[in-house]
């Protein structure tokens, strides 16, 4: 019986499969895995990498904005405190710790301590809702920097940790230009995956939910506070991961890692790009990093904080949904359907 | 029945919950009062370090408490009538501090500076309010992210116009100098009683702080403007069907709120120094003050701000690397037992 329905269901199901992936993503991927081919080594790192890297911290804080409601501005500091286990856990150049610990235990250790650091601070935040969460989650990113660069002891304070390096196995360097695009490709694809089924999943609905209406929840029965805490700990442990690969980009961490200016960097990453959908943050990181690269040859180095800053005042006076939002909104014309009223927002 | 039971119980137990509260309040001020004016046991000494760095941690604390009571005060103010969440509000304190340094530098008027702190930021708030958060009204993110940007544009715009260095802006002569408390550190040896010198602009900064304070108390409590305001922070859909141009009301809180950062960026400055990353220490103090006190409450403000400050403080003297866990301590405290702040109301 099962045998014959497998036989028969083969082909329907992976048109099925086709179709629940989209064909946008199979374009997508095939683009990104080409990529190396073309791009050079500078790109390879420099915009690949680092877009990927910032467009999973940005992915942690749309998963808890865009589904559970939650701006938190802490999720920098969360993928810092992963950076900051691999530097002490590990090993390092500092002479400060480093218990020279293998990858393969570092690195689930670090992200499950991003983990359990966000989940921490998700409790403290989820005391208060709405417009509170920024404030809250901003003071305590905030205090994590000051700390970090105050303690001497555990965070080696201002000059943070130095010479971590990315490992070596199966054969492979990882801190290769085309190792390391893959590796960092291969983390955001399993986190993006990852926040697409949560969405769809009963957890990351009843999370959905509490974001439209936590009294009702409650009043169904749900726990709203441990929805929330659990969302911010799966955002922990993206969070965690990018902060892992952060660190063996970088090479090194220090306070300035995860300061106040790059905690807004990842907000700007995540409106920038849109939050209703998780490719979002990605696009988000994209833009941004590309802008942070060549905006030199344009305003200076200097000026390059004022002109993403009005960027962003921009975006987030056109389009409150991001680029996603602005695309969603040209698209009836793009496609000559102005007889169609524009799809109005919050609607859905 | 069981209602009318409670206050027998609490009779009863001999005090009411209230008058416990007074007690232990009472008692902690005493303990408080003999720690400042006695003079200290060895033992004590040796706890504490020493009186001299006791008492001056506390003078410190208070002190630095005025500053941000001023730049805290606006910000909630703002937050309770309009539910914006103010995030450049550390660049209208640093924006301000700057000005009065120019004006003062060119004049040669401290007071000048002060008052040119006060009036270019309200009347910049007032623009915000009017071109900026009236557009986006009843969407609070938005409002918040706006408020985000404004404050990277500024910051970077700042350091373009002033640089990197510090600045520290000149007070006049007739604030400059130390008085003697009437507070006895320490006895010599001869017998000669060894005072406290202090700072005699601190103490300005703070009685300043106590004034204002004082007047936006009476200004909310007192005036028909303060009416509006306090009928805005608990209905703003009534007040406007009351017949009250609710914009005027938003417009003239969000000029005092911007007026008051700026203020403080002067007094502030004055006090201690002028210099990119300020922005951001006081939009963080202005934060914490509010959170531990309470969303738009005055008198939570005062109360979160001595707080803060004071732990900022002893923090400082007593154990240097962890002085910002202790005020994190405190938020995280307040957050667990009174969500809303020590003196906000339940929503």
């Amino acid at each position: 019986m099962t045998l014959v329905h497998q036989a028969t269901g083969q082909p329907s199901r992976t048109d099925a499969a086709l179709g629940a992936i989209g064909v946008g993503h199979l374009v997508l991927a095939a683009a990104l895995l080409l990529f190396p081919v073309v791009a050079s080594d500078f790109f390879l790192t420099q915009i690949g990498g680092y877009s990927l890297i910032f467009g999973m911290i940005a992915l942690s804080l749309m998963m808890l904005a865009g589904y559970g409601g939650m701006v938190s501005l802490a999720q920098i500091s969360v993928a810092g405190m992963a950076g900051y286990a691999v530097a002490i856990f590990g090993s390092n150049n500092s002479g400060v710790l480093g218990f020279g610990w293998p990858w393969w235990i570092l690195v689930p250790f670090a992200v499950l301590v991003a983990g359990i650091a966000s989940a921490l601070i998700g409790a403290i935040s989820s005391r208060t809702e709405g417009i509170y969460t920024i404030m809250i989650t901003l003071a305590i990113a905030t205090a994590i920097f000051y700390f970090t660069q105050q303690n001497y002891a555990l965070f080696n304070g201002f000059p943070g940790f130095t010479g971590i390096r990315a490992p070596e196995f199966w054969g492979i360097s990882w801190r290769d230009p085309t190792p390391f695009y893959y590796l960092c490709l291969g983390v955001a694809a399993i986190a993006y995956a990852a926040v697409l089924y949560c969405a769809r999943s009963t957890f990351g609905l009843a999370l959905q939910a509490i974001r439209d209406n936590p009294r009702r929840m409650r009043a169904i029965g749900f726990d709203v506070t441990w929805h929330k805490i659990v969302a911010y700990f799966y955002a922990g442990l993206i969070a965690g991961l990018a902060g892992v690969l952060l660190v063996w980009f970088n090479g090194r961490i220090s306070p300035g890692t995860i300061g106040v200016g790059a905690a807004i960097n990842v907000l700007i990453i995540a409106v920038i790009g849109g939050m209703r959908h998780p490719i979002g943050p990605f696009i988000g990181a994209v833009v941004v990093v590309l802008m942070q690269t060549f905006a030199i040859d344009i305003v200076g180095a200097e000026r390059f904080n004022t002109l993403i800053g009005l960027f962003f005042l921009v975006i987030v006076f056109v389009s409150p949904d991001g680029l996603l939002g602005l695309w969603g909104r040209l698209r009836p014309h793009l496609a000559q359907e102005t007889l169609r009223s524009l799809p109005r927002r919050g609607g859905g | 029945m069981s209602i009318l039971d409670q206050p027998a119980a609490g009779a009863s137990g001999g005090l009411t919950r209230r008058q416990a509260w007074w007690l232990a309040g009472l008692l902690a001020a005493a303990v408080m009062a003999w720690l400042v004016f006695a003079v200290w046991p060895a033992w004590l000494n040796a706890i504490l370090i020493s009186k001299k760095a006791f008492v001056s941690s506390i003078f410190n604390g208070v002190t630095l408490a005025g500053l941000y009571f001023l730049v805290a005060s606006g910000f909630t103010l703002v937050f309770g009538l309009m539910r914006n969440v103010n995030l450049a509000h550390g660049s209208l304190y640093l924006l301000g501090a700057y000005l009065g340094y120019e004006v003062a530098r060119l004049t040669g008027y401290w007071l000048l500076g002060v008052a040119a702190g006060f009036a270019v930021l309200a009347v910049l708030g007032l623009a915000m309010q009017v071109f900026v958060f009236r557009r986006l009204e009843g969407d609070d993110l938005r409002q918040t992210l706006v408020t985000i940007g404004i404050s990277i544009v500024a910051a970077d715009l700042m350091l373009w116009m002033w640089t990197g260095a510090t600045y520290q802006i000149a007070t006049p002569v007739w604030l400059d100098g130390a008085v003697k408390l009437p507070i006895i550190t320490a006895i010599k040896s001869n017998g000669d009683a060894v005072y406290i010198n202090y700072p005699f602009y601190r103490l300005v900064v703070l009685a300043v702080a106590v004034v204002i304070g004082v007047g936006l108390w009476l200004m909310l409590n007192r005036t028909r403007v303060g009416m509006m305001i306090r009928a805005g922070v608990d209905d703003r859909a009534m007040l406007s069907a009351s017949g009250v141009n609710v914009h005027a009301v938003f417009a003239v809180v969000f000029a005092i709120g911007a007026g008051l950062a700026g203020f403080a960026g002067v007094v502030g400055g004055s006090a201690l120094s002028v210099a990119p990353g300020e922005d951001v220490r006081y939009l963080l103090a202005s934060l914490v003050v509010v959170i531990v006190g309470g969303m738009g409450s005055i008198t939570g403000a005062a109360i979160g701000a001595l707080l803060i400050g004071l732990a900022e403080q002893i923090g400082l003297v007593y154990f240097p690397t962890y002085g910002i866990v202790l005020t994190f301590v405190i938020m995280v405290v307040t957050l667990a037992i009174r969500p809303q702040g020590i003196m906000g109301k339940a929503r």
